[in-house]
């Protein structure tokens, strides 16, 4: 059973308990910033970040703005030259950040909390609930997301940002409730959710104090995750012309390079910088999302002594 | 036995789904989206198609939602899918007939290839874990599988055909090529799919390599290869026949969830390449508002997704006992 602590006069937990935590803490920080591929990831996104918050400082042309001659190259005006409507490549690509780091992140975010909610409460209540909530995440795990997304989304006819978000968080929850349930099941036998029960605390309340701070990398694991499904699959509906072709993003920059078939026409940076924008996201939160899991999963961590054998 | 009745019941129970929410979901839309396609159809058609559709679709018809469902399902079990609005006058069946061939060839010699191939490089770095090989060619993957599919795709045009010229940037074959059983026909649709198979190939890989060295990385430091090597077996036996022959068997079950990935990016490669397979026409259907081949190929797609997830369960059920055993 659990240690009991002496409350009367004594207002903190023991200071080997403290050290402990703070050692454990500490440790997964250490880990995670002596990790070359977390240091890279957060960098990128980082820089992300501020190009999407201050596209101006960086970009002076307006990105839809039709005011050049069509198609022209590289120059100090246009650093990556103009698309054939006229319009500032360069410009397009800083603003266009903005578009795919929103789409990742809210996305991510709805999705986990999707999975979250439903993968814990599947674990947690059990029985014929769990058997539907599982059926239902197992249904959607095999179904393939991207045609369901088409699907929707042509059904749907240009709704535009939130069309998109919908349909990634539809398709994409059913990953991390199976990983959340899996674990959350785990969990629920463990004696401080047996004492949290008798001390009579109320379902939700264990569930929001007690499950979930256990199991917060896992949760911010699935974010990741989640985040860069949300970078790609986003890319893809955007580029196919799904969601709305006049947002200034990545995708929908792809989507006017191939109608105008700008790598045949040699304008080929119109596609590969947005293309490259893209990759550098995804690869940044899939970074991210490595360095994580090496810092929950000891196992794979890099070894930095010698092999002793062979 | 249990367990095959168990998979193959989670098999209908997943076809049932898809086909239930390919009937609610242009119901479920504001303003019904078949209406205006619908119209489109008045007047080409003879009544009892234009009734078949209706029904489909749910657009001016007096008959009950449950009536409809029904005859919906019917028709789908019926191979009445409809006639295809793009390809006009042509049957829903006979274009997605004529797509299903080129797609089964590109994306599943490409996943069978991929999968190997990624189990391969997966075992042999975990073995030489640290050394060159495992610092190379793992993160060049994987970084390469962070990429959109279609990207990859227009690159992989942009140089091998607009730059090198060495194969053609789109289609399945020449046009004006006459298909027959000969050297000259087959070599020209092999060029063409090297491109596009290359492209699923190289950014479906990263997936393998990653799961199967984390997994062999678990396996080797289990007691057994211990006992293996002290047994003072060759290091290849111990490799293939007892690391990796445990290793494999997450990678295996994981090969059904993987092929929707697979399926989902080798659409938008047909689409770059315009490659007539099934998510070439998908995505022609869905430009031209064509919603009963939209519905159809989605429903095919699924299904092969389906098919294939049932055969790897067998295949690991056959492999590995515990499968068997517990649920």
């Amino acid at each position: 059973m659990t240690a009991v602590l002496e409350v009367n006069g004594v207002p903190e937990k023991p200071d080997h308990v403290r050290q402990i935590r703070r050692g454990s803490l500490s440790n997964f920080w250490r880990a995670l910033r002596s990790s070359k591929k977390a240091i890279v990831g957060s960098g990128i996104l980082v820089v992300f970040t501020f190009l999407s918050l201050f596209p101006g400082l960086i970009a002076h042309d307006n990105p839809s703005a039709e005011t050049y001659l069509p198609s022209l190259g590289t120059s100090s005006a246009h650093l990556l030259g103009t698309t054939s409507y006229g319009q500032d490549i360069y410009a397009q690509v800083i603003y266009g950040t903005r578009v795919s780091l929103i789409i990742a992140i809210v996305a991510g975010l709805l999705t986990t909390a999707l999975s979250v909610i439903i993968g814990v409460s599947a674990a947690y209540l059990g029985g014929f609930a769990d058997g539907v909530l599982s059926t239902i995440t197992d249904i959607f795990l095999v179904l393939p997301a991207f045609p369901l997304m088409i699907v929707i989304a042509a059904y749907s006819k240009n709704g535009g940002f939130t069309i998109i978000i919908a349909v990634l968080v539809v398709t994409g929850w059913s990953y991390g409730a199976r990983q959340l349930r899996s674990q959350a099941l785990s969990l629920r036998n463990r004696d401080f959710l047996l004492a949290a029960q008798l001390r009579g605390e109320r379902k939700w309340r264990i569930i929001v104090t007690e499950i979930l701070p256990n199991m917060t990398s896992l949760i911010v694991a699935s974010f990741l995750g989640a985040a860069v499904y949300a970078v790609l699959a986003a890319a893809g509906l955007q580029f196919i012309g799904l969601g709305s072709v006049n947002t200034d993003s990545w995708g929908t920059m792809l989507y006017w390079a191939q109608n105008n078939d700008a790598l045949l026409t040699g304008s080929p940076l119109w596609a590969i910088v947005p293309g490259l924008g893209i990759g550098l996201m995804g690869g940044a939160f899939a970074l991210l999302n490595y360095a994580f899991d090496e810092v929950n999963n000891p196992a794979l961590r890099p070894v930095r002594r010698k092999a002793v054998s062979s | 036995m249990r367990h095959f009745i168990r998979r193959t019941g989670f098999f209908l129970v997943t076809l049932w789904a898809a086909l239930t929410i390919n009937f609610l979901l242009p119901r479920l839309m504001p303003g019904n989206p078949a209406v205006a396609m619908m119209a489109r159809f008045h007047g080409h058609l003879n009544g009892g198609a234009i009734r078949a559709m209706e029904i489909a679709f749910g657009v001016n018809t007096k008959a009950s939602l449950l009536s409809q469902y029904f005859t919906y399902l019917g028709n789908c079990f019926t191979g009445h899918w409809g006639i295809s609005l793009t390809f006009f006058p042509s049957s829903v069946s006979s274009v997605v007939l004529a797509a299903l061939p080129w797609t089964i060839a590109l994306v599943g010699v490409t996943t069978v290839l991929a999968f190997v191939l990624g189990t391969l490089i997966g075992i042999i770095g975990a073995w030489n874990r640290g050394k060159l090989f495992d610092s190379v060619l793992p993160p060049i993957f994987i970084v390469l599988s962070a990429f959109p599919y279609f990207f990859l795709g227009l690159m992989a045009i942009l140089l091998f055909s607009v730059k090198l010229g060495w194969f053609p940037t789109s289609g399945a074959y020449t046009n004006g090529v006459t298909p027959a059983f000969n050297w000259s026909y087959i070599s020209d649709v092999l060029q063409h799919a090297v491109l596009p198979g290359l492209t699923i190939l190289v950014t479906s890989i990263g997936g393998w390599i990653l799961t199967m060295r984390n997994n062999m990385i678990g396996t080797l430091s289990e007691d057994y290869i211990r006992m293996a090597r002290a047994k003072g077996l060759s290091s290849r036996l111990v490799m293939f026949n007892y690391a990796a022959r445990n290793a494999i068997l997450p990678n295996l079950t994981g090969f059904g969830m993987s092929l929707g990935f697979v399926v989902s990016g080798a659409i938008l490669v047909e689409y770059v390449f315009a490659y007539p397979g099934v998510g070439y026409m998908l995505l022609q259907a869905v430009v031209n508002e064509d919603y009963p081949l939209m519905q159809t190929l989605f429903l095919f797609v699924t299904v092969a997704v389906l098919l294939a997830v049932l055969i790897a369960d067998g295949v690991v059920s056959l492999l590995d006992p515990r499968a068997r055993s517990t649920k």
